[in-house]
């Protein structure tokens, strides 16, 4: 079992055309994603790797019942790229691109708020739900079929804690890059609330770092509404304030908000251990689940 | 990125917000031309990137000729918290009555932009924030729409702020949202906006930060950005090299690939009892030039004794990386520092059997790549 993404997911694949959209395409298919179009304005027509690129969306939607789009175009255009799939009333759109800038971020925030289609991303490596289908630029290699869900807001962070999991045979219901940026479509709660209602998923880790206040909301939500047991990660504890540490999102500010302390002491109120190193983390899950 | 003073306040004054009289100068004699020309009294303030300047000495209030050339000369050349100051602003002393504070930012929580008025001005903001968060009023905007002069208005009128000067007040921060939206800001401050007898308000300071993911749409801005640049020597060099870094203060280098996998890293030689000299994340897909250019920044770090290299590919592929650290180390009689490598994830095993181990030190997990960089970076201060 899974959320948001299995075999049956009809996948587009908007910027298919370019160097990374073509070289990922190519890497789902193997994995097994069933990626049914490419969308390229100015290339409708062509095919990539045998699957057949349209010059909308919206066209893709109509000729071949595509339900989530993984997006793959260059910052100055994927906003509007995600709008598109917004107005194409699909179920899910992931966005890989970096780089986004922030205002064309909220004005699709917005605009979300009013649709039915959830976003994971941008700046994200996106989600895979193993043996069945991967939409990003997650290695497929390391994870493992099981009944771990991960939430994560750093991709190569993902790749280590999984890569813990699963060498010690413990494998994965779906783990999900929600990303690093300030402005993000899916976020912790909603993801920790997605694998608390799927029945296959017995345990959670959850990766936060540094800034903002979703990992405090996310301990929050745990403490309510969340029975699953929760192991979590808190990346930057040594990032000094004003420094902003790589991803957008990620810089305590000043006043002392944002940091890994409040962070982690957020997440231990709310019953859930916060590993000092990716093994420890994954020393809980292995508790959790024995 | 972030545009100092004079660039910020000439943003301003050119959108019609008001403004002291002032000028660039970087040098004395030119400082006190410009003095005299403004009439005194006249502010001498330091061109560079820190809060508190006026506490550490880089802004000076001069009443003649006498004490501008003191002051610009105290000045210019002075170490501000590790910023060297090679320009002054000298600005016409506003005589005023009351200070306020002003500014735009995304509130990332809510996704949206949000409008701040305060009459607490003219001191640590985010002070205030803390310890009296109802002395700021706070208008949230939907982005779609932009500032509605009604929210303004009611900023204001929420935050106190006298009536005689309510209606510019507004206009000053519908002023400000424009800007923020049309020249893609994340911050745009003013504090303090100051209030003079005559009911006039003035921009005394001017904070504009730029979204940088944003640049490639604001070319006058970027040009400015070429001309903001300065400070620390190896951010300058990051710069170059189109890293993210942030220099620190420990001995144990670190180049990884991932804002979270990097900052992991800093944590673990933390753990493990060393202390990190820098962040330096290389992105996704680096090549082996990347690779090569990063151990350069690193070696040139006086502070660093060892490095450790922490590399989980996805996109990134390990045979890359290799060649690029063969690449760096090749060039060298002697290896200046020990370097640590860790490779998984893509290619790793192409990557394992092309790196040179005559000039690496090698660990298959993170943990003991980590603890023997920790290692090497204590023996060499025993």
């Amino acid at each position: 079992m899974s959320v948001l993404v299995d075999d049956d997911t009809r996948v587009v694949v908007q910027g298919i055309t370019g160097g990374e959209g073509k070289f990922h395409a190519q890497q789902m298919m193997e994995y097994g994603t069933n990626v049914v179009a490419g969308a390229v304005p100015g290339k409708g027509g062509q095919e990539v790797e045998g699957v057949p690129v349209y010059d909308t969306v919206h066209e893709a939607v109509e000729e071949e019942n595509a339900d989530t789009s993984v997006i793959f175009v260059p910052p100055a255009f994927a906003g509007d790229a995600v709008f598109e799939s917004l107005d194409a009333d699909l179920d899910l759109a992931v966005a890989i691109t970096e780089g986004i800038p922030t205002q064309d971020m909220a004005r699709v925030n917005k605009r979300l708020s009013e649709t039915d289609t959830r976003l994971i991303g941008p700046n994200c490596p996106g989600l895979i739900t193993p043996g069945e289908a991967k939409l990003g630029i997650l290695p497929g290699n390391i994870f493992a079929e099981g009944n771990v869900g991960l939430v994560s807001r750093s991709g190569t962070l993902t790749y280590q804690v999984v890569d813990s999991l699963t060498n010690r045979g413990i494998g994965q219901t779906t783990a999900i890059g929600i990303g690093g940026d300030p402005i993000i479509g899916t976020d912790f709660v909603d993801a920790l609330e997605l694998f608390e209602d799927d029945p296959d998923t017995d345990a959670i880790v959850m990766c936060g770092e540094i800034g903002g206040e979703d990992e405090e909301e996310a301990a929050a939500f745990i403490d309510d509404y969340v029975d699953t047991p929760v192991a979590g990660f808190i990346a930057g504890r040594t990032a000094p304030p004003g420094k902003r540490m790589g991803h957008a999102g990620a810089i305590v500010s000043g006043s002392g908000t944002g940091t890994a302390e409040s962070k982690i002491s957020a997440l231990n109120d709310a019953g859930v251990p916060v590993g000092d190193t990716p093994e420890e983390v994954a020393d809980h899950i292995e508790e959790f689940l024995a | 990125m972030k545009l100092h003073e004079y660039q910020a306040k000439q943003v301003f004054a050119d959108a019609g917000i008001p403004t002291p009289a002032s000028e660039l100068a970087s040098d004395v004699d030119g400082a006190v031309a410009a003095a005299e020309e403004i009439g005194y009294p006249v502010a001498i303030k330091a061109q560079v990137q820190v809060g508190g300047r006026g506490k550490a000495g880089g802004i000076k209030l001069v009443e003649d000729a006498d004490e501008a050339r003191e002051a610009a000369d105290e000045i210019l050349g002075m170490d501000l918290k590790g910023y060297h100051v090679d320009r002054v602003l000298v600005e016409e002393a506003v005589d005023f009555v009351n200070e306020l504070y002003v500014g735009i930012t995304m509130d990332r929580g809510e996704g949206k932009p949000v409008a701040m008025v305060s009459t607490k001005g003219g001191v640590n903001i985010e002070e205030v924030a803390e310890e009296d968060p109802d002395a700021i009023a706070r208008e949230h905007i939907d982005p779609s729409f932009g500032m509605h002069a009604y929210q303004a208005r009611k900023a204001v009128y929420d935050a106190g702020v006298d009536q005689s000067v309510a209606r510019d007040v507004s206009n000053v921060l519908m002023t400000l949202y424009e800007l923020w939206d049309a020249r893609d800001g994340s911050d745009a401050e003013i504090n303090p906006l100051m209030v003079t007898s005559d009911d006039e308000v003035i921009a005394a300071d001017a904070v504009m930060n730029i979204d940088e993911d944003a640049l490639f749409r604001q070319p006058e801005l970027a040009e400015m950005e070429e001309e903001a640049a300065g400070g620390d020597e190896l951010e300058q060099k990051a710069d170059e090299y189109d890293f993210d870094y942030v220099r620190l203060d420990g001995n144990v280098g670190i180049i990884g690939n991932g804002a979270g996998l990097v900052m992991t890293t800093l944590d673990l030689v933390d753990h493990y009892g060393g202390e990190p000299a820098n962040f330096l994340d290389v992105g996704g897909g680096a090549k082996a030039e990347r690779i090569a250019n990063a151990l350069d920044m690193v070696f040139s770090d006086d502070n660093v004794d060892s490095v450790v290299f922490n590399i989980f590919g996805g996109i990134t592929r390990g045979d890359e990386v290799a060649r690029g650290i063969n690449e760096a180390l090749e060039q060298f009689d002697e290896i200046p520092k020990p370097v640590v490598v860790r490779l998984a994830g893509t290619n790793w095993e192409e990557g394992m059997e092309i790196l040179n181990e005559d000039l690496v030190t090698v660990e298959q997990t993170l943990e003991d790549a980590v603890q023997r960089a920790v290692e090497y970076a204590g023996e060499v201060n025993e």
